[in-house]
C-alpha cells in the first residue's frame, strides 16, 4: 500500500488530537481553580503590630541577606510624636526591586522581627521599571480592625518588650492610640 | 624568622621567643600581641589599642606562657628572652579562657545587633563568631540599663552594650587630656559615665565612636543612618583646618553620612577632631546650582557660555587693572589657576589669599621665610623637640592635631612647650606648658626683649637649645613688629621656625603663589631667573608677566580695581570686611566664584558655581608644608573647579592656561618645585610703642563658632564652649567685677554682654571669643585683638 503523504499523516495527528482531554488552563478566567501552595514565595509584606505599629526596624538585614541586592532599608529615630514602630529605630525608606527579586526568601529569613513574611500574590507584571520598584507603601500590610495607622505612641504603659512578647492585641479602646498620643501631650 | 624593622637593631636588643612553635627574633620589650600580629596570628582583643597605654581590661587575648601558671593577657606582656609562647592556634588553654571571656561578655550584652550602629563592622561580633560558642548557655535575666543616654549632644551612650574595656576612658585622659569620661561602678553595674554637670564636651571626642569596640558610643549625627555595606569610601584630607587630618568619607548614595579619622602615622595618627568628623553637612546647604548673571539690578540665572561671555567681557574692559581675592579655602591646583590665571591672562599681580587680618609685614614674612619652603618643621619634629614656643597660637582651637603631637611629646618624650599668650588656656595645661604672660599687642615686645643681651627670658634660653622649635600662628600678622622679631628670634637662637595658618588651603596658596610678588614655589616676582622658569612653563615671553609686585590685602585691591575676581572670601573673616564689601558694592565688575549663596555672591555682577571638596579632587598644603592630596567623594551639586572656570574664562578671553584638571595642574606644580635661589629679606618692623593704660582685648577663634562650613550642625554646635568673657581676678576685683556676673565690653563702635569668668590671663586684658553666637569682635565691637575696650559690670543700659 503506497504511503499517504507526510503532510496528511501530520494533519491525523491534529485530528487525533481534537477529541482528547484539554489538559491546559485559562489564565486568568479560571485562576482562582488553583491557588497558589500556602508556602508559595510570592510579593513581600511589611507587618504591623496589632495596632498598627510597624514591625520593621529599618536594620537592613533583609537588604544583607539578599542575594540579588533587591532591598534597600534606610533607618531612622523614632521621635516623640513621630514614632512608626516600637523602640528607638524604624525603616523610614523601604524598597523592593521586582526586577531584581528572585523570590529566595533569604530576606524573610533574616529578619529579626518578622516584619518581611511573602504573600502569595505572584502577579507582579507591568509594562515600565519603576512601577516594580515596590515602596514602603505598597509593601505595607493593610490596616486591619483595631489598628490605627502610625505615626501614633505606643499602647500607654507597654513598653517594646511587651510588643515582642506578644503583649498588644490592639489599640486602645479608648479611641484610637492617636487620640491617646495626644491626650499624653 | 627575625622581626625587626630594618638592620639597625643590634643584636642586644633583640630577644629569641617561641609562638606556636615557631621561633622568632623580636625587639625587647614588643607586646606579645604585636610579636603574634607580625607573624600573622590575630589574636581577639578589645581593650588593646596601639596608640593607647595597655590596661589589660577586657582579658580577651589570653594566651599560654610555659611555665606560667594560668593563661595571661597578650596586650600587657612584653617579651623575654627564651619566652615560650602559645596562642589560641596551639594551645587549647588559651583558646577554652578565650571562649570564657567571650561567654561573660555576652552574658550581659543585649541582643541589639538589628538596632546597633556598629552592625556589620563590629570586633564583638567578628570575635564572637572566631572565639565564641554558638549557642548561649545563660537562662537568667540580662542586665538592662536606660538606653541610650546623651553624654554630650552629639555623642550617645548605650551602656548595656559596653564591654568596659577602657579604650574611651583612655582615649580621653591619655590623648585628648579631656578626663571627663570614667569606668563608674563595679561588677556587672560596670559602666561609662559622665559627671552630671560636665558632659562631654571634648573637642576630640569623636574618636571615641572610632574606637569603642562595640557600639556603645554612637553619635546623634550617624545613628540609624547606613551600614557598612552601604558605604562607598574615599580617602579625603580634612577642609576645616590647617593640621591637614587624613579622612575616610564614607558616602552612601550620593550623600555623605560620616567622616572618619584615617590612619596617617606622620600627620594625624589616628585621630582627628569633631569639627573635621563631624561638620559636612554644610556640602548641601544654601549651594548655588547654575551661573548668575545681573539683570536690571538682579541675579538671575544663566547658562554657562553666557555667563562666561559676561564675565570674559567684563574683565576684559577693565584692561589689566582687576584685582584677585581668593581666601585661604582653595585647593593648592585652584589656587595655582588663580596665580598664573592672574599674571597670564589678566596682566596683573594684584592678588592676595589672606581674607582676614594681614599686613605688609605678614607677606614680607611669608615670602622670605615660608613660601616654597621645603618640610618643617614637621610633626616629627615636634615630637622629638627639646622646646616648642608658641606665639599667638593656640593649637586646641587653631590647629588640634598639634595639640595632640605637642601633648604628646611634653608627656612621653619631654618636650617642654611655651606660650607667649595673654591667657594661660587649658589647652596649654594639658600640654603642662609654661605660659609666658603677654598683654595682646606685646608680642612683638615680648620677643624682642627675650633677644637683648643679658635678658633672662627663660624661653628665649629654651630656644637656643638644640632642635628647639618657634611655631607662630596667622593672628601674629595683626601684630605690627610680632613677626619681625619671630624672624630675627628664630635667627639668633637657631631655632626652627613654623607658621600655622587657620584655613586648610592658606599654605597651599602662598606656595603657589596666589599673593602678589610671588610667583609660584616662592619665587619671587621680580627675579629675572624666577621670572624665566615661570614663563617658560607658562608658554609666556617673561617680560609679559607684570613688572611689579602688585597691592596687597583685599581691601586696597578692591578699591584700586575697576573689575575683582572674588573666590571663597567670607567678609566676616576679615577685620576690614565692611571696607570690603562697600569697595566690591561701588562701580566695579564684580566676579564670583563660589560654592555657597553668601554676602559676596549677592553683590557680585557674575556668579559662577563651583565644587565643593566633597565632590572634586585636589590637594591641600598642611602647615608643615606637606601635600596632602585628596580624591572625589561625590558627585553632588557640580564638578566643575575653580581651575575649571578659570582655564574657560581664559578661553573666552582669548587666552590659554590649559585645561586646569587637576593631573595636569598638580604635574606642573610638580615641575616647579621649590625655588632655590635669593628670596626677600625678612621685615624687620619694629614694636609699636607700649600703649599706655586701658583694658586690652584678647581674641582668637574658638575651633567650635559661627563658621560658615559648621552650618547646619547643632549636634556639633552644642559640644562648643560657652560664649563668655575671661579675666584674671585682679584685673576683675580692680573694676569691682565678679566671676559669673554679666558685664559689658564696649568700645566707640558697639558693645557686648555676657557672662565673666576668672582664670589666668594677662594683667588689663579681657579675653572674647573672636566668632562665637552671640559674640562677634568684628561685627560686635568693630575691634581686633590688642584694641583698647571698656568693661563694666552689668548687662546693656
Ligand atoms: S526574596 Fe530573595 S531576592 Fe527577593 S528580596 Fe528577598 S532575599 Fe532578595
Ligand atoms: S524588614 Fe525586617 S530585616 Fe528588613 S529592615 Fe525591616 S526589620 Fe530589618
Ligand atoms: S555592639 Fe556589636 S554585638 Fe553588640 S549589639 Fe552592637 S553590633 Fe551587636
Ligand atoms: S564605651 Fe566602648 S570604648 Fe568605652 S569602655 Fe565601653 S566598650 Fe570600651
Ligand atoms: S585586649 Fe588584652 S586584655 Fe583586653
Amino acid at each position: 500500500m503506497p504511503e499517504l503523504p507526510t503532510a496528511v499523516r501530520g494533519f491525523g495527528v491534529t485530528f487525533r488530537t481534537m477529541f482528547k482531554r484539554v489538559v491546559t488552563e485559562q489564565y486568568p478566567e479560571a485562576a482562582a481553580k488553583y491557588p497558589p501552595k500556602p508556602r508559595f514565595h510570592g510579593r513581600h509584606q511589611l507587618n504591623r503590630w496589632a495596632d498598627g505599629l510597624e514591625k520593621c526596624i529599618g536594620c537592613e538585614l533583609c537588604a544583607w541577606a539578599c542575594p540579588a541586592d533587591a532591598i534597600f532599608v534606610e533607618g531612622a529615630d523614632n521621635s516623640e510624636g513621630g514614632r512608626f514602630s516600637p523602640g528607638e529605630r524604624y525603616g523610614r525608606v523601604y524598597q523592593i526591586n521586582y526586577l531584581r527579586c528572585i523570590f529566595c526568601g533569604l530576606c524573610i529569613e533574616a529578619c529579626p522581627t518578622r516584619a518581611l513574611t511573602m504573600t502569595n500574590e505572584f502577579e507582579l507584571a507591568d509594562n515600565n521599571r519603576t512601577d516594580l520598584i515596590f515602596t514602603k507603601e505598597d509593601l505595607l500590610a493593610p490596616l486591619q480592625a483595631g489598628m490605627v495607622l502610625p505615626p501614633h505612641d505606643m499602647v500607654p504603659g507597654f513598653t517594646e518588650k511587651d510588643y515582642y512578647a506578644g503583649k498588644v492585641i490592639g489599640a486602645t479602646d479608648t479611641g484610637s492610640a492617636t487620640d491617646t498620643a495626644k491626650e499624653s501631650t | 624568622m627575625t622581626i625587626a624593622s630594618g638592620s639597625e637593631q643590634t643584636q642586644t636588643d633583640l630577644v629569641d621567643v617561641v609562638v606556636d612553635d615557631i621561633n622568632v627574633r623580636v625587639p625587647k620589650g614588643t607586646l606579645v600581641i604585636r610579636v603574634a600580629e607580625q607573624m600573622g596570628v590575630e589574636i581577639p582583643r578589645f581593650c588593646d589599642h596601639p596608640l593607647l597605654d595597655p590596661v589589660a581590661a577586657c582579658r580577651m587575648c589570653l594566651i599560654e606562657i610555659d611555665g606560667v601558671p594560668k593563661p595571661q593577657p597578650a596586650c600587657a606582656i612584653t617579651v623575654a628572652d627564651g619566652m615560650k609562647i602559645r596562642t589560641q592556634r596551639t594551645s587549647p588553654v588559651a583558646e577554652k579562657a578565650q571562649s570564657g571571656v567571650m561567654e561573660f561578655l555576652l552574658l550581659n550584652h543585649p541582643l541589639d545587633c538589628p538596632i546597633c550602629d556598629k552592625g556589620g563592622e563590629c570586633p564583638l561580633q567578628n570575635q564572637a563568631m572566631s572565639s565564641g560558642r554558638g549557642e548561649t548557655r545563660f537562662e537568667g535575666k540580662k542586665r538592662t540599663f536606660e538606653k541610650p543616654i546623651a553624654i554630650s549632644s552629639q555623642i550617645l551612650l548605650d551602656r548595656e552594650r559596653c564591654v568596659s574595656c577602657a579604650r574611651c576612658t583612655r582615649f580621653a585622659d591619655q590623648i585628648a587630656g579631656d578626663p571627663m569620661l570614667e569606668l563608674l561602678e563595679r561588677g556587672a553595674q560596670q559602666q561609662v559615665g559622665v559627671a552630671d554637670d560636665a558632659p562631654f564636651n571634648s573637642y576630640f571626642s569623636g574618636n571615641t565612636i572610632q574606637i569603642c569596640p562595640v557600639g556603645a558610643l554612637t553619635s546623634t549625627l550617624y545613628r540609624f543612618r547606613s551600614r557598612p555595606f552601604d558605604l562607598v569610601s574615599t580617602p579625603t584630607t580634612c577642609e576645616h583646618c590647617a593640621s591637614g587630618c587624613s579622612l575616610r568619607t564614607d558616602v552612601r548614595r550620593g550623600e555623605v553620612t560620616r567622616r572618619l579619622a584615617w590612619d596617617d602615622p606622620e600627620v594625624n595618627e589616628e585621630w582627628n577632631c569633631d569639627k573635621g568628623r563631624f561638620a559636612f553637612r554644610y556640602i548641601r546647604q544654601d549651594r548655588i546650582e547654575s551661573p548668575l548673571v545681573r539683570e536690571d539690578g538682579r541675579l538671575r540665572p544663566a547658562s554657562w557660555p553666557e555667563a562666561l561671555d559676561i564675565a570674559a567681557r567684563g574683565l576684559a574692559a577693565a584692561q589689566g587693572r582687576v584685582g584677585v581675592l581668593t581666601g585661604g579655602r582653595l585647593t593648592a591646583e585652584d589656587a595655582y589657576s588663580y596665580a598664573k590665571f592672574a599674571r597670564v591672562a589678566l596682566r596683573t599681580d594684584d592678588i592676595d589669599f589672606r581674607a582676614r587680618m594681614a599686613s605688609d609685614e605678614e607677606a614680607q614674612f611669608l615670602a622670605a621665610l615660608v613660601a616654597g619652603q621645603p618640610l618643617g618643621p614637621t610633626y616629627a619634629d615636634l615630637d622629638a623637640a627639646s622646646n616648642v614656643v608658641l606665639v599667638g597660637f593656640e593649637p586646641e582651637d587653631e590647629s588640634p592635631i598639634v595639640l595632640l603631637r605637642l601633648r604628646r611629646a611634653a608627656l612621653k618624650a619631654n618636650t617642654r612647650v611655651w606660650s607667649i599668650s595673654a591667657s594661660l588656656t587649658g589647652g596649654l595645661a594639658k600640654m603642662q606648658g609654661t605660659w609666658v604672660p603677654c598683654q595682646p599687642g606685646a608680642e612683638a615686645q615680648v620677643m624682642d626683649d627675650a633677644q637683648k643681651d643679658g635678658s633672662d627670658d627663660a624661653f628665649g634660653a629654651a630656644l637656643r637649645t638644640p632642635g628647639a622649635v618657634l611655631l607662630v600662628g596667622e593672628r601674629l600678622a595683626g601684630i605690627p613688629g610680632a613677626l619681625s622679631a619671630a624672624a630675627a628670634l628664630a635667627r639668633n637662637t637657631g631655632a626652627r621656625l613654623g607658621w600655622v595658618p587657620r584655613r586648610a588651603g592658606e599654605r597651599g596658596a602662598l606656595d603657589a603663589g596666589a599673593l602678589s610678588g610671588l610667583l609660584p614655589g616662592g619665587r619671587p616676582l621680580t627675579d629675572p631667573a624666577a621670572r624665566r622658569e615661570v614663563s617658560d612653563l607658562w608658554g609666556v615671553q617673561a617680560d609679559e608677566l607684570p613688572r611689579y609686585a602688585g597691592r596687597r590685602g583685599s581691601v586696597p585691591i578692591a578699591q584700586s580695581a575697576d573689575a575683582v575676581i572674588v573666590a571663597g572670601v567670607d567678609p566676616v573673616d576679615d577685620p576690614q570686611g565692611e571696607q570690603l564689601m562697600a569697595a566690591l558694592a561701588g562701580d566695579r565688575f564684580v566676579l564670583s566664584l563660589e560654592t555657597h549663596h553668601g554676602p559676596i555672591s549677592e553683590l557680585a555682577d557674575v556668579v559662577l558655581p563651583v565644587a565643593v571638596d566633597a565632590e572634586r579632587a585636589g590637594t591641600y598644603v598642611d602647615w608643615e608644608g606637606r601635600s596632602r592630596s585628596f580624591g572625589t567623594a561625590i558627585s553632588g551639586v557640580t564638578t566643575v573647579t575653580d581651575s575649571r572656570v578659570l582655564a574657560m574664562l581664559a578661553d573666552a578671553m582669548d587666552e590659554s592656561i590649559g585645561r586646569g584638571d587637576v593631573m595636569e595642574l598638580r604635574a606642573e606644580l610638580a615641575t616647579l618645585g621649590h625655588w632655590t635661589g635669593d628670596r626677600m629679606s625678612a621685615p624687620d618692623v619694629r614694636p609699636a610703642p607700649p600703649a599706655a593704660g586701658g583694658l586690652r582685648l584678647a581674641s582668637w577663634r574658638l575651633l567650635l563658632d559661627l563658621g560658615r562650613m559648621q552650618q547646619g550642625e547643632p549636634h556639633l554646635a552644642g559640644t562648643a564652649r560657652p560664649t563668655e568673657a575671661v579675666m584674671s581676678a585682679a584685673t576683675a576685683a580692680s573694676r569691682g567685677l565678679t566671676e559669673g556676673s554679666l558685664v559689658t565690653v564696649s568700645t566707640p563702635d558697639g558693645s557686648l554682654t555676657l557672662p565673666l569668668r576668672l582664670d589666668e590671663v594677662a594683667h588689663d586684658t579681657v579675653w572674647l571669643p573672636m566668632h562665637s553666637p552671640g559674640c562677634s569682635i568684628v561685627q560686635d565691637l568693630g575691634a581686633v585683638p590688642g584694641d583698647v575696650v571698656e568693661v563694666v559690670p552689668g548687662g546693656p543700659r
